[in-house]
This record gives C-alpha cells, sequence and structure tokens, in this order.
C-alpha cells in the first residue's frame, strides 16, 4: 500500500501544480489590474480600460493592462470574497460591495463614501422595452399589472439586476397617492403574476424577449434598454420611460487588501478617478449609461429623458434592509410565490 | 481491507486497491466531506426547515421526476439506437455513431441555448407542438426534454461495446433449439445486456439530477413550477447562505448517493446470477 | 446520407436481425429519434454559427480570447484524460476481478463526481481551496493559486470526468471473464505482461469509447469550470465559457462558432478512434 499512497500523493501535486499567483511586480514598467464587474459593462469598460491606459502611460509612463471579468453580480462579488484577486470591482449594487466587507473584510465599512456620488461613477434607471409600435399600448407601471399583458423579467433571488427592476415596481406603488405597504405588496404580486419565465439573469431575460419572442414588455435597466433598441434588434423594439422609477446606482470600489498585497492602490485608484473625469463620463454616456457631469449630460441633450427618480435610501433605507425584507429566503418575494391551495 | 474470497489467482490486487482508494480519496471523498463539514453550522433544526421548505420539495419533485422519465425514454431509445447500430448496417450509419456522443461535446449552456430556440413559440420544433396546444418549453416537459437531451449518449454508449462482444454462436444456437426471435433476446440477450442496461440507466439518471447549464434556459425557473433542485442551490449562495446552499447539496447528494448504491449491489447481484448461470 | 457504409467483414446470419420489415423500422424508429435530438439541433448550432457568413466565422473562433480559451481547453483535457485513464484501468481492474469488502460503496464513490450537480462540483472546490476554505490561509500565505486559476479548471475537470472510463471499461472487463488471463498466469507470463498483452487488447474498444467520452466531457464542461474560474477573459475562460460570454455580448454567431469548434474537437477524436479502428483491423 505504500507505493501506490505515494503515487497518489505525486499524482495530487501535479493536479494541484499550484501557479505562482499572477503578481507581475518583477517589470515595474507593466502593471496589470483586475476588474471585476457585472454582465452588461462589458463594452463600456472595453471603451474605458484602453482610454486609461493610454492616459496612464502618458502621465505615469507605465504601461497598464486590465483584464476584465464579467459575470452575474452576486457570482462575481461570491468570486472576489472566495480569492478572486481583482483590484477595483464594478458591480450592479452596493449590496454585493457590502458583502466583500461583511464576508472577509476586504474592503472597509464606509467604502461607499470614498468615492464621490455614493461610489457611483454613472447611474441608469429601470426602463421598459416593448415591440415596436407598443400593440398592447403600455405607457406607465400600472399597465404592466393588466390582465392579458405578459411582462418580462429575470429572477430577483438570483440577478443582481431584476432586484431594481423589483424595487422600482415597490418604489412606484409605494409612492402613488394612497400607497401602502400592503398595496406595493398587491402591486408586485400582480405583476409578478404576469411573468411567464423567470429567468436567471439579465442578458438571459432580454434574450427571451428579443429572441424567443415571449412578452410584451421587457422590464430592463436604460442602457441595457439602449443596447437592445439601438444596437441589438433596430427597428424592432421602442422603450417607453415610466413616470417615475429608481435611481440605480452601480457602485466601484478598491478592493483594498488586494491592491495592498500586490501594490497596485496607485493605479487602481486613479482607475476609479478616471471614470468621474469627463473622459471617462463621456464612455460612460456613449454607453448609454447616464453620467455624473451635468457637463457631460448636457452634451448629451434629449437622449436621456427625464424621470422622477428616487433612490433606495429614500424609500426602502437602504440595499441591506431591501435585501433583508425582500429577497432573504422568506423574504416578500418569496411570499409572492407561496403554494396556494387552489 | 482484504479480499472475502480469492478465487482467482490473478495478481494486482493491493495494488489497484491502494491506488484506486487513494486517488478517490483525494478527489471525491476530501472535497465532498468540505460540503458535510459546512452544513456543520446549521443547528438540526435549521438544517430541516431549509431542506423541507415548500420550494425545495417541489424542486426534489421536478429534478426527480423529469430526470426519471428522461432516464426512462433513454433506456428505451439507447437500446434501440445501440441494436441498430451494432446489427444493422445502413448508409450513413458511421455519420450517427458519431454523433452520438454530441451531447457531451455541446456545452450544456448551448446545449440548453439550441434546444430553448429549437422548442420555443417561434422555434423550429415549437411553432407545430404550439399549433397543437403542446407546450415544451418553459414548463417542465421542457426539463426532461433538455435531461433527455443530455442522457442520450449513457444507454448507447454503455449498452454498445457489450452488445458487440456478444458472442452470435449463443444466439444461433437459441434458434437451432427453437427458441423464437423474442424469446431468444429475453433469455439469451437481454440477461447479458443487463447490467450494462442498468449502468447506462443510472448514469443518465444520474446526470440528469444534477444538470444545470441546460436546464435554466428552458424551465423558465418559475418557483414552485419549474425550479430545479441546483438553480434553487444557485439562488442561495446568491444570498451568500453557504450553509444553506451545502444543505440542500448534501440532500441531493445523499439521494444519488443511496441511488447509486442500491444500482451497484443489485448489479452485482444479477452478475452473480449470471455468473452462476454460465458456470452451470 | 453522404457517410460511406463500414464494411465490417460480414459475419453469420444473425437470428435476432429480424424480417426486413423488422429491421427496417427499427431502424426508422431510431434514426427518427435521433434525427430529432441530434441532428437537427447540431444543424441549427451550425446554422447559428453561419450566419454572419465564414469570414465572421474564422473571426470569431481566431481572435485571441478565443485563442487562449482553446489552449486552456486542450490543457485541461490533456491533463484530465491521462489521469482518468490510468484510474479507469486500475479501478476496472479491481471492480472487475476480484470482491472485497466495500465493492459496491467504491464503485458508488466513483459514479459519484457525475451524479454531483456541476453547481456542487464547483463549490466544493471553493469551499477546499477558496480564502475561507480549509486550504485558504495556507495558500494566501504561500501565494498559491488554485482557484481562479488554471489548476482549479484542472481540479474541477478531472473530478468531473473521473467516472468515465471506469464505467466504459468495467461492463466490457465483466462480460470477458479472466479464463485467458489465469491461462497466461498458469504459463509463467508476469502479472503486468498479462495485463499489457491480454487484457489490454481485449477492452481497447471499451478503453477507446471512455476516453472518448471523458475527453469530450473534459472539454465541454460549462457548470463546474464556471464556477472555479473567475471568468477573467483571455486568461481563465475555457471554450464553453468564452461561448457563454460572447452568447451575453449579443454576439450569437459568435458564441455557436465557438461551440460549434467544441462539436468539432468532438468529431476529430471520433475521427481519429474510427482510424484506430481500422488500423487495427487492417493489421
Amino acid at each position: 500500500m505504500r507505493f501506490p499512497l505515494r503515487l497518489s500523493l505525486l499524482v495530487l501535486f501535479a493536479l494541484g501544480g499550484c501557479s505562482k499567483s499572477g503578481s507581475e511586480s518583477a517589470a515595474p514598467s507593466t502593471v496589470t489590474l483586475l476588474n471585476v464587474s457585472y454582465d452588461p459593462t462589458r463594452e463600456l469598460y472595453a471603451d474605458v480600460n484602453a482610454a486609461f491606459a493610454k492616459h496612464w502611460e502618458t502621465t505615469h509612463g507605465q504601461k497598464v493592462s486590465i483584464k476584465q471579468s464579467h459575470g452575474g453580480s452576486g457570482k462575481q462579488a461570491r468570486a472576489v470574497i472566495d480569492g478572486l484577486d481583482a483590484d477595483v470591482v464594478t458591480l450592479a449594487l452596493a449590496y454585493d460591495v457590502d458583502m466583500l466587507h461583511d464576508k472577509a473584510s476586504l474592503i472597509p465599512e464606509g467604502w461607499q463614501t470614498r468615492l464621490a456620488n455614493n461610489s457611483a461613477p454613472y447611474t441608469s434607471t429601470i426602463v421598459f422595452v416593448v415591440r415596436k409600435g407598443n400593440p398592447k399600448g403600455i405607457k406607465d407601471w400600472d399597465d404592466l399589472v393588466r390582465e392579458g399583458v405578459a411582462v418580462i423579467t429575470p429572477n430577483p433571488k438570483t440577478s443582481g439586476g431584476a432586484r431594481w427592476n423589483y424595487l422600482a415596481a415597490w418604489g412606484h406603488a409605494l409612492r402613488k397617492p394612497g400607497g401602502t405597504e400592503e398595496s406595493a405588496r398587491a402591486f408586485v404580486a400582480a405583476l409578478f403574476r404576469n411573468v411567464p419565465v423567470l429567468d436567471s439573469g439579465a442578458r438571459g431575460a432580454t434574450t427571451t424577449f428579443a429572441e424567443r419572442g415571449l412578452g410584451d414588455v421587457l422590464i430592463a435597466w436604460e442602457n441595457e434598454a439602449f443596447l437592445l433598441t439601438d444596437e441589438v434588434g433596430k427597428e424592432r423594439f421602442e422603450i417607453i420611460v415610466p413616470s417615475t422609477s429608481i435611481l440605480a446606482e452601480p457602485p466601484v470600489a478598491v478592493v483594498d487588501r488586494n491592491v495592498d498585497k500586490r501594490g497596485t492602490r496607485a493605479v487602481a485608484e486613479a482607475y476609479l478617478q478616471f471614470l468621474y473625469s469627463e473622459e471617462g463620463q463621456r464612455l460612460a454616456a456613449k454607453h448609454h449609461y447616464r453620467p455624473r457631469s451635468e457637463e457631460v449630460a448636457l452634451k448629451q441633450g434629449a437622449r436621456f429623458p427625464k424621470v422622477t427618480l428616487f433612490t433606495i435610501d429614500e424609500v426602502f433605507g437602504g440595499w441591506r434592509k431591501a435585501q433583508a425584507a425582500h429577497f432573504d429566503d422568506g423574504g416578500v418575494f418569496d411570499r409572492i410565490y407561496v403554494p396556494q391551495a387552489h | 481491507m482484504g479480499s472475502l474470497t480469492r478465487r482467482h489467482v490473478l495478481p494486482g490486487f493491493k495494488l489497484s486497491l491502494g491506488f484506486t482508494w487513494a486517488y478517490v480519496g483525494l478527489l471525491v471523498l476530501i472535497p465532498l466531506s468540505s460540503l458535510f463539514l459546512k452544513t456543520f453550522s446549521l443547528t438540526w433544526l435549521q438544517f430541516w426547515e431549509t431542506v423541507t421548505a415548500p420550494r425545495a420539495l417541489a424542486a426534489y419533485r421536478l429534478s426527480f421526476g423529469a430526470s426519471l422519465s428522461a432516464a426512462l425514454a433513454n433506456v428505451v431509445f439507447g437500446l434501440l439506437v445501440a441494436w441498430v447500430l451494432v446489427r444493422y448496417r445502413f448508409p450513413g450509419r458511421s455519420l450517427v455513431e458519431s454523433l452520438v456522443d454530441l451531447p457531451f461535446a455541446l456545452p450544456t449552456a448551448v446545449a440548453g441555448l439550441t434546444l430553448t430556440t429549437l422548442f420555443s413559440a417561434k422555434g423550429w420544433y415549437g411553432q407545430y407542438l404550439e399549433a397543437w396546444g403542446f407546450k415544451v418549453a418553459y414548463t417542465s416537459v421542457g426539463v426532461a426534454v433538455a435531461l433527455t437531451f443530455i442522457g442520450l449518449p449513457f444507454v448507447v454508449r454503455t449498452v454498445q461495446p457489450v452488445l458487440e462482444d456478444i458472442d452470435v454462436d449463443v444466439e444461433e444456437a437459441a434458434a437451432t433449439l427453437g427458441a423464437t426471435p423474442w424469446q431468444t433476446f429475453a433469455r439469451v440477450l437481454f440477461p447479458a445486456i443487463f447490467p450494462a442496461l442498468l449502468s447506462g440507466f443510472t448514469l443518465a439518471f444520474a446526470r440528469a439530477l444534477g444538470e444545470y447549464g441546460s436546464v435554466v434556459f428552458i424551465s423558465g425557473n418559475m418557483p414552485l413550477r419549474t425550479e430545479i433542485v441546483p438553480l434553487l442551490i444557485v439562488t442561495k449562495l446568491e444570498q451568500y447562505d453557504y450553509a444553506g446552499a451545502t444543505a440542500i447539496a448534501v440532500v441531493m447528494l445523499m439521494a444519488s448517493f443511496l441511488l447509486l448504491l442500491v444500482v451497484n449491489v443489485l448489479q452485482r447481484w444479477s452478475h452473480r446470477r449470471l455468473e452462476a448461470r454460465a458456470g452451470a | 446520407m453522404f457517410a460511406p457504409t463500414i464494411h465490417l467483414p460480414r459475419r453469420k446470419t444473425r437470428t435476432l436481425e429480424g424480417s426486413p420489415w423488422v429491421r427496417w423500422t427499427l431502424i426508422t424508429v431510431a434514426l427518427g429519434f435521433l434525427a430529432v435530438f441530434l441532428v437537427v439541433p447540431l444543424v441549427a448550432v451550425f446554422t447559428f454559427a453561419f450566419q454572419k457568413g465564414w469570414e465572421a466565422y474564422l473571426a470569431a473562433i481566431t481572435e485571441p480570447e478565443a485563442r487562449s480559451a482553446i489552449v486552456l481547453t486542450l490543457t485541461a483535457a490533456a491533463i484530465a484524460v491521462p489521469l482518468n485513464l490510468v484510474f479507469g484501468l486500475a479501478a476496472a481492474w479491481l471492480l472487475a476481478r476480484f470482491r472485497f469488502r466495500g465493492r459496491a460503496l467504491l464503485l458508488t464513490l466513483i459514479d459519484l463526481p457525475f451524479s454531483v450537480s456541476p453547481v456542487i462540483a464547483g463549490l466544493i472546490f471553493v469551499l477546499l481551496f477558496g480564502r475561507q476554505g480549509w486550504l485558504g490561509p495556507f495558500l494566501s500565505e504561500h501565494d498559491l493559486h488554485v482557484i481562479f486559476a488554471v489548476p482549479g479548471i484542472v481540479l474541477a475537470t478531472v473530478f468531473i470526468t473521473l467516472p468515465f472510463v471506469v464505467r466504459e471499461v468495467l461492463p466490457v472487463m465483466q462480460t470477458q471473464g479472466s479464463d485467458e488471463e489465469e491461462a497466461a498466469l498458469t504459463l509463467g507470463a508476469s502479472g503486468w505482461r498479462t495485463f499489457l498483452r491480454v487484457t489490454l487488447p481485449k477492452v481497447k474498444w471499451g478503453v477507446l469509447y471512455g476516453v472518448i467520452l471523458c475527453n469530450a466531457r473534459a472539454m465541454g464542461e460549462f457548470g463546474a469550470v464556471s464556477v472555479v474560474s473567475g471568468h477573467v477573459r483571455g486568461v481563465t475562460t475555457t471554450l464553453p465559457l468564452h461561448a457563454e460570454i460572447l452568447y451575453n455580448e449579443y454576439d450569437f454567431a459568435g458564441a455557436f462558432a465557438v461551440a460549434s469548434l467544441l462539436t468539432l474537437l468532438a468529431l476529430v477524436t471520433l475521427v481519429l478512434k474510427k482510424y484506430v479502428e481500422w488500423r487495427s483491423e487492417a493489421s
């Protein structure tokens, strides 16, 4: 038995092969950053990374190569918690960034105040996409609960983007004249009765709506809606902007533990600051995110329609509370789907 | 750990036993035990509540039901395909033979996307099926369809080699002795391929239980109706509820373990019977 | 149909082949089933892959990120398949030839990776090697990376494909019996020699099927690898992950182009199998 055991240990080591860390401190002329982001920012960061690399090289004489990782916001946050060496995270919601503090102490508690505007250099909101000509005559949130209207939105339990959709609907119902917690809950429950399919991610839902032809209206981030109407499905869809919606703030943060270990803090911080610069804001606007800079916003003209926006802090008292009340097991969303005796 | 009966003079028992256990220990037992360890952070009550929640129960029902129907469909069609491939020569046979492995080669996500495209209301199949009032995509039928696709190669590939190795003389002898083709099949052929068939069934069933990538696209993921167990685990993980996720995972793991164990014991029994008969 | 029929040495008439009527019914039903479940999806994959034309197809599979995904996929398969081949032969020999206590348990444990959901398969390695896992502190102290790096992807692949060779070789070895081995040993051949000269040739088709399945699954695995990969573009993305990335960029043609590449890789393995078969028959 001695021989096979030793052999199997060898096998384990061959397997484990344990690659040395990728920190390229040996060549100070090139620095690498890893930006762990969520799904719909691919196109944005492809542009931002190229622009920042140029900017950093002219100002610091150092080449920077930025690697990207994209996926569902929660899954990405978990990867960072479990050891993915992200220098910066750019996620869909503050709750996921909070978890970097709560679960692994990778960042300090007050991370969101370190950068301007709640650490969200660009914002978006939740809008509707309907089929060309708006055959079901959808104009506002209340139209989504009408009988015979099929609504496509992803599963808020598995998709961060879908949580914004849900909270936007809730906020609308709550802020309506005479709106109460009960009426909001009834509204959201009625809305989800009109949902035939709950995709696990935001882009899956978009595909279900656009390619499979399912549903009359897709609830989506404004930037995703623009991408759909301007690029993916030209002439097939139109955007409907509801009277009120939520201010979606996708936050960014430097992951302190990782940048300090890798010695990349300066460049990582500069990278996030770059998002607030005029060029960064312009790129955000180009990729359909609402810029924070009023100057850049003005140049966009009427592209981003005016909507009455409420924030998650105003209506829900922040992400932690919203998550606990609505999306955790046994929360409101689960209770919408309790088994009912027929 | 010694052999109970040393009926054979064959060498290599200790070497292969040691190596096999070491490999399985390192790659299967240790990693899977981490799952159990994580579950211990829950109290019994919490564990019980997590794994018997109504949504979890509905998910078990769907996962087991759809996997079972898919595996049974694969036993019938897999045996048929293996038989046709081994025993008949027809144009395009080698093409078909190569295609059987396709469900492996396709990443499950692509398989899911392709099947959803085919079966959704606008798809190549869906438009006809829906015309007859038959919905597949976004229903539990869709889940079973995806699982049938995923499990297709197992029965074919386990039965085929055995079928190829069966000595035709036995069949001929049976025929000479006056057996009808059906008798020959039921009495001579079937017992010989039964272990392989059972093996293929188990593999298809077991594989279907855990399948995730292809199912999430076609199932619609509606809580209580088309939510499979692996999706429930992902849902828990999204809430950073590792312990809850591993609790459900442990239940699934125990279920597959028991299932596989029962089949393996059954198989040994049928194999022994076969040997006994062959020896008689 | 275009593929040439393979002319195997014509065997004697078989009683179970049945009348032409039975034969063609069976063939039709089997082919019909395969057409619905395999051929049409396959055609669909290639239709989607080529919907933007040849040039877009070529561009999708030759861009640097696709190339690095191909390299990573092949690397993972090249490590996982030989390991599981050696393991598969040893385990099949053990399970087919000896009766011992714990045999059914061992067989069940070997089957388990197969039934374990890919989601769980990835999760266990995160629980082991993650920052908060068992070995996490040790690994981070020594600046070693397992998950979200290549070793994690290889580990997940080995785990997922562990049962295939055993499962394919075992039934064949069982039907073969061990009389010839016993004869060889009685005549004085060593154990290794008997294994290499007598056992291996008898089970070689089973081994080949096992390797092919193992390889196809190793290259196509998505779920488990997805959990441990970290999705760093061009670094830890395998072909299936790359296909998913493209799909999520609404590049449907590109996604299916990469998927078709995986299908082609599998077909290449099958052609190789045919070649080996042909060579061994010729000799």
